[in-house]
């Protein structure tokens, strides 16, 4: 199954995503939340990242969701870290609605290439029609 | 005894620090007002974790660069994090460098800034500050300059690239959500970067 990692500035709202995309993979355990700062302070950690995206692999990939600018940076390097070990890609799309998308569509058994198209469709989704 | 390196690198993390109010109060008006707090942060990590003896330029720039990483937090963790660790690689077992091994730290940190950060010169950044001081800095070490020469012209360059940050609009970063609104404001990263230099330059010039 394709992992998923949640990177937020706010440990909060990697957490709390975390919360709301189980409601709908509670069946997924490869999913986790990589918030906050060591400290628990606003920022990203690499390393945080770098620790969740080995969690969440179970040979099948892991697709990143991230939220502001230094939160790609940081899973960008977490990704070099780890070198060729890991299938890693992060999904160009919002962080929530891309994670939704993400962790139903990996729950159902699809491959990372599907995983990361399902969380990037999540940009186009229109929230009115 | 401390180290040569270890003194530089103290340096520049004391002048972060004693600058953390100023810096953040430059990214008050176009960040996220945190550049001084996660730069202070990350410096003070910084000179706890070195080891104040080594003479292995590379092996300091390496865990400078992994610290800043890890405890910085803001875009400048990655940003700094990979220009310390760049400038490792060059130093990679040195322990004394020439003003040669100067212009090829500024290649290769350049170029791991701008993979880092996607960013050219022009977008309001560091690299406003870095590039034209690289380029300064090489053409008077190419023209015979002596090393202090060569490094008053790099802090020269930077200067005058945080002040150009000032005349324009933020594309990267959460100022480039402000717009034109960026125009007539410094750039954080770009007066931290020029800090940098500066205490590199007062430390060789002694």
């Amino acid at each position: 199954m394709v992992g998923i990692v949640i990177v937020s500035h706010s440990w909060k709202v990697a957490e709390g995503i975390h919360d709301l995309v189980m409601q709908m993979a509670a069946e997924n355990d490869h999913i986790f939340a990589a918030g906050g700062m060591e400290d628990g302070s606003i920022g990203t950690d690499a390393f945080k990242i770098q620790e969740a995206i080995e969690k969440a692999n179970t040979g099948d990939g892991v697709a990143v969701l991230a939220d502001l600018g230094s939160g790609i940076m940081s899973a960008e390097m977490a990704i070099e870290m780890l070198g060729d070990e890991i299938e890693v890609r992060i999904a160009d799309a919002p962080v929530l609605e891309g994670a939704v998308s993400a962790a139903v569509t990996s729950t159902s058994g699809a491959s990372l290439d599907e995983v990361i198209a399902a969380a990037e469709e999540a940009r186009t989704v229109s929230k009115l029609s | 005894m401390s180290s040569k390196v270890y003194e530089c690198i103290e340096k520049i993390g004391n002048c972060i620090i004693a600058n953390k109010e100023f810096l953040t109060e430059l990214d008050r008006e176009i960040g996220d007002a945190d550049h001084g707090i996660n730069m202070a942060r990350g410096f003070t990590e910084v000179l706890a974790a070195l080891d104040k003896e080594s003479e292995n330029i590379g092996e300091v720039l390496k865990k400078t660069g992994m610290t800043l990483l890890s405890k910085v937090g803001g875009a400048s963790g990655p940003l700094y994090g990979t220009a310390y660790m760049q400038a490792g690689k060059v130093c990679a077992g040195k322990t004394a460098l020439t003003p040669e091994d100067g212009k090829a730290i500024f290649e290769s940190v350049i170029a791991g800034i701008q993979k880092r950060g996607k960013a050219v010169k022009g977008e309001k950044t560091m690299l406003d500050a870095i590039i034209p001081a690289s380029e300064a800095y090489s053409a008077a070490i190419d023209s015979g300059a002596g090393i202090g020469e060569a490094l008053d012209a790099m802090c020269k360059a930077a200067e005058e690239g945080v002040e150009y940050t000032k005349t324009i609009i933020a594309t990267k970063g959460r100022a480039s959500y402000l717009g034109e609104r960026s125009i007539g404001h410094q750039d954080p990263g770009a007066t931290s970067a020029t800090f940098t230099m500066q205490m590199i330059r007062d430390f060789f010039k002694g």
